[in-house]
């Protein structure tokens, strides 16, 4: 066999362990984070209690808008919920609650219970709006700036780590 | 206690292995002809070692002796007898003494059953036996120890998955792990016949068996998988070419390669090197299967406790494996001289090989790209049945037309007297395709190609056993084995392209009606069971054209310990086809979803399979006789 | 018998035409989408909310006309090409596509290049 075909066989094989190696180490979960640093996509949510619509360019209003999708029935919600409240006295900072799935009793006993942190409110009855935003399972929040770029994503309920991470970025 | 007994027996097997390999070396040096007696008795007593310290630890299971982290990990008190003992296997680190003990046997029946064979090279065997013997001892006692102990005692253990409490997958791993731990042997002969210079043809005879039988268990683990994914993952499908199960079938691959060359180099002395890498390819891939599925880098189907101490050891004992292979067949490798005919049997066992490793190629390329791009350019790509479907099906229909006729060549040289009954068999085969789509509904071009070809390998191997029982030279093993592997691909073509799929929303009391079934969704029960609470669907299925019922009754399960939801399916089974239910609650709603499935042929299925496997047995059989 | 092998390849040939009519089964596409939050399950297998929501969401890209391929890469761009098991024919998947055959090419000279020496 020629020298530079057995080199050849090694370094491959070298290449193909060091990559095995690599990946142990890895943090191999899924996420969206591919979506950061694109456009927000175009949306048609409907208002919470009346029949109109909330488009993209609703949002280009506020300096900074995040975007929660939130249920009821969704226990992590009831847990990053002081979060979103201490948010909502941040003032360049709007923050759009997209109700995921939910009925409208539940949803309002639950504002009422916990306190209301959000600048408005849309439905997403179906769930189906949610996934042209990538959302995979509530609750999820996206921080976008004044120009709809999506700035950041957080997947499951925003600690107060996340909450620090938001206030530095707005201010 | 129990802890203390099992870590001292598998020291003591390591001291065991240690003077093994001493014994065995010193035996190289002296002139005298035999093996002394020395090496066989601590081969047997390592043998015995390793059985009693197995057998420690289905004690401990049996006991649920919770000082173990093992068995509190992964048992309860009220599991069945049956699971807690499958529970000993059922887990990494006893599946690894699992691993253990299938080296040490191999080891030990190597040594007694290859008497004719130069001492050199059986003590070599031996000795690099023991090395990987050694090597996965090590990783048990210092990673992976089943018999580390937990103070203070657990009241209680945590339970095993209720997916895992299953009469075949208690079987399916001694029968896998048979398989591609029974590989090694073989690794080891290949690196002993390499470095004693034994290449002469009676090497293939000290291997063939060995080949022949890890072949079989093999091909009997991935078939009890397959049922068990079949009816207890609930999509009705038995294939998805998941990582877990494409780590099972490389080594398939590469045994099936091997044991068709090994007739060509036992024949006619040629493709020795070749044999070797297919030895060494075959029990690196199965190292390299374990792993990509218990390092964790992989996302399956299956799941696996993962941890990424274990699969650095993997990771360095397989590095270490492929080097030295590598180093010595370089060092080794000499050109050959080849002469064959191109219509000869040794070409179409090429041919055999060259398909094997494009298959072998296409599934690992599928299943560890996805590692590249993510840690290359950083994007998570998913590789599934389509990928594989798209590849591997088209080319196997070429495939299925070889091996039809591959078996009829004669050594050295063929002439083809016999194209008339090629082109008959042809037209018979295109014949019963035509009728199948005519009478049945219409078909892709694909599907049609897949099922002509099966047709005609299963005919032309017919004809050929009826020749051959003429000339009284039936060749039982080989026109078994083909035959079914035609009738596999026959079923499988059949059964995807007649597969009928309906999925409903439905609530209890309402009937769902398509082509010439109605669904009737009749009652729902709540059952208690001594370790779970199940849901009980009953839904009567009726054939409109036959006016024939059937009740099935698909369930939701809701197990205790440890706290888990599963969804067992409801399947009833004939000759010609199989219907298929699962049925699962909706969230915050009284509906439930339904899956119906028709799946014909199913059972021809596992059937044909077991037939290849028969025929594995037989050639078994038939090998040890003319010995 | 000549007219029988002309009849079969009609048969052939008629069918792969109007299998291209054919309208585009939900079903087959759910079984090409992975459920995200379920341990490597397909959508079609999936009764999770996630999944229900993409079945959803999947009928209106048909009934809006899309072809298949158009749903897979509105899925992706959504979800990153981990969502769809048939990964796309771009830049960095070409190797896993073209590999097999390029295997499949050299074995095959390979071979001849055995065959072709002998005297």
């Amino acid at each position: 066999m020629q020298k530079a075909t057995k080199v050849l066989i090694i370094l491959f094989l070298i290449f193909v362990i060091s990559i095995f190696y690599v990946s142990l180490n890895r943090d191999t979960s899924y996420n969206t984070s591919s979506l950061i640093n694109k456009e927000l996509p175009e949306f048609e949510i409907s208002f919470f209690d009346e029949k109109k619509f909330y488009k993209k360019n609703d949002l280009k209003k506020n300096d900074y808008t995040l975007i929660n999708f939130w249920a009821s029935w969704c226990a992590p919600c009831r847990t990053e919920h002081p979060i979103l409240m201490k948010l909502s006295q941040e003032k360049n900072l709007k923050i759009f609650g997209v109700n995921f799935k939910d009925k409208k009793i539940h949803a309002d006993q639950f504002l009422k219970e916990l306190g209301n942190p959000y600048a408005f409110i849309g439905k997403d009855i179906n769930g189906k709006q949610s996934v042209r935003f990538g959302i995979y399972g509530i609750p999820e929040s996206i921080l976008i700036n004044k120009n709809l770029l999506i700035m950041k994503k957080f997947v499951g309920p925003l600690s107060s780590e996340n909450l620090n991470q938001i206030v530095e970025i707005i201010n | 206690m129990l802890s203390n007994l099992g870590n001292s027996i598998l020291f003591l097997c390591v001291i065991l292995s240690l003077s093994i390999i001493y014994f065995a070396n010193q035996n190289l040096k002296t002139p005298e002809g035999k093996i002394s007696k020395i090496i066989y008795q601590f081969s047997l007593i390592q043998s015995c070692l390793i059985l009693v310290c197995f057998f420690t630890l289905i004690a401990a299971f049996i006991v649920s002796d919770f000082s173990l982290i093992n068995v509190y990990q992964n048992s309860h008190t009220s599991k069945p007898i049956l699971y807690k003992i499958s529970g000993t296997w059922g887990n990494h680190e006893g599946s690894l003494l699992l691993w253990a003990i299938i080296l040490t046997i191999f080891s030990f029946l190597f040594l007694v059953y290859n008497n004719n064979h130069p001492k050199k090279f059986r003590l070599l065997t031996l000795i690099v036996q023991n090395i990987l013997i050694l090597g996965f001892l090590f990783f048990i006692l210092f990673n992976s120890n089943p018999f580390s102990s937990i103070v203070p005692v657990p009241n209680e253990g945590l339970g095993l998955n209720p997916i895992l409490q299953d009469p075949a997958l208690a079987i399916h791993p001694p029968l896998l792990y048979i398989g591609f731990v029974g590989s090694s042997i073989y690794f080891s002969a290949a690196i002993a016949s390499l470095i004693s210079n034994y290449s002469s043809n009676s090497f293939s005879l000290s291997i063939k068996n060995w080949v022949l039988v890890s072949w079989c268990f093999q091909s009997l683990g991935i078939l009890v998988g397959s049922i068990w994914a079949y009816y207890e993952l609930g999509w009705g499908g038995f294939w998805f070419w998941d990582p877990v199960e494409n780590a099972s079938l490389l080594p398939w691959f590469a045994m099936t390669a091997l044991f068709h060359s090994l007739i060509v180099f036992e024949r006619r002395n040629i493709f020795y090197f070749w044999v070797i890498i297919l030895c060494l390819m075959t029990f690196i891939l199965s190292v390299m299967g374990t792993f990509l599925v218990r390092s964790g880098i992989l996302n399956s189907v299956h799941t696996f406790a993962s941890d990424p101490s274990r699969g650095l050891y993997i990771l360095s004992f397989l590095s270490l494996m492929i080097f030295v292979s590598i180093f010595l067949l370089f060092k080794k490798y000499k050109r050959e001289n080849y002469n064959i005919n191109q219509n000869s049997k040794e070409t179409f066992i090429l041919i055999n090989n060259w398909f094997m490793m494009f298959y072998l190629a296409t599934v690992l390329l599928g299943t560890i790209y996805p590692i590249f791009t993510d840690a290359i350019t950083n994007n998570q790509i998913s590789v599934g049945p389509p990928f594989y479907n798209t590849i591997i099906i088209p080319i196997a229909v070429i495939f299925l037309l070889f091996m039809a006729v591959g078996p009829r060549v004669k050594w050295i040289k063929n002439k083809f007297e016999d194209l008339k009954i090629y082109t008959f068999i042809l037209i018979g085969s295109l014949l019963i395709n035509f009728l199948i789509t005519y009478f049945l509904e219409s078909y892709s071009i694909l599907s049609n190609l897949i099922i002509i070809s099966a047709l005609f390998l299963i005919s032309s191997s017919l004809i050929d056993g009826i020749k051959e029982f003429k000339k009284k030279r039936l060749d039982y093993a080989r026109i078994i084995s083909h035959a079914s592997f035609g009738f596999l691909v026959l079923f499988i073509g059949l059964n995807d392209v007649f597969s009928i799929e309906k999925d409903y929303n439905i609530k209890l009391g309402e009937t769902k009606k398509f082509e010439n079934y109605s669904i009737k969704f009749q009652t729902l029960n709540l059952k208690e069971f001594s370790n779970y609470k199940a849901v009980v669907g009953e839904l009567e299925i009726l054939n409109t054209d036959t006016n024939k019922k059937n009740i099935l009754s698909p369930e939701i399960r809701i197990y205790d310990n440890p706290q888990t939801l599963t969804y067992e399916a409801s399947i009833k089974s004939s000759f010609l086809r199989d219907y298929y239910l699962t049925m699962s609650n909706i969230d915050r709603s009284d509906y439930y979803n339904i899956k119906f499935q028709k799946k014909p042929l199913m059972i021809w299925i596992w059937i044909s399979v077991v037939m290849i496997v028969i025929g594995g047995f037989l050639r078994i059989f038939t090998n040890a006789k003319s010995n | 018998m000549k007219f029988k092998l002309f009849l079969i390849l009609f048969v052939l040939y008629s069918q792969s035409i109007f299998s291209e009519e054919k309208k585009i089964d939900p079903n087959s596409i759910h079984k090409n989408l992975r459920c995200l939050v379920c341990q490597g399950q397909t959508i079609s297998d999936s009764n999770s909310d996630f999944a229900q929501t993409i079945k959803l969401v999947v009928k209106d890209l048909i009934d809006e006309g899309k072809t298949e391929e158009e749903i897979y890469s509105f899925m992706s761009d959504k979800y990153g090409e981990w969502i769809v098991f048939k990964p796309e024919l771009n830049m960095h998947n070409s190797l896993l596509w073209i590999l097999p055959y390029i295997v499949l090419i050299f074995g095959g000279f390979f071979i001849f290049s055995l065959i072709k020496k002998r005297h």
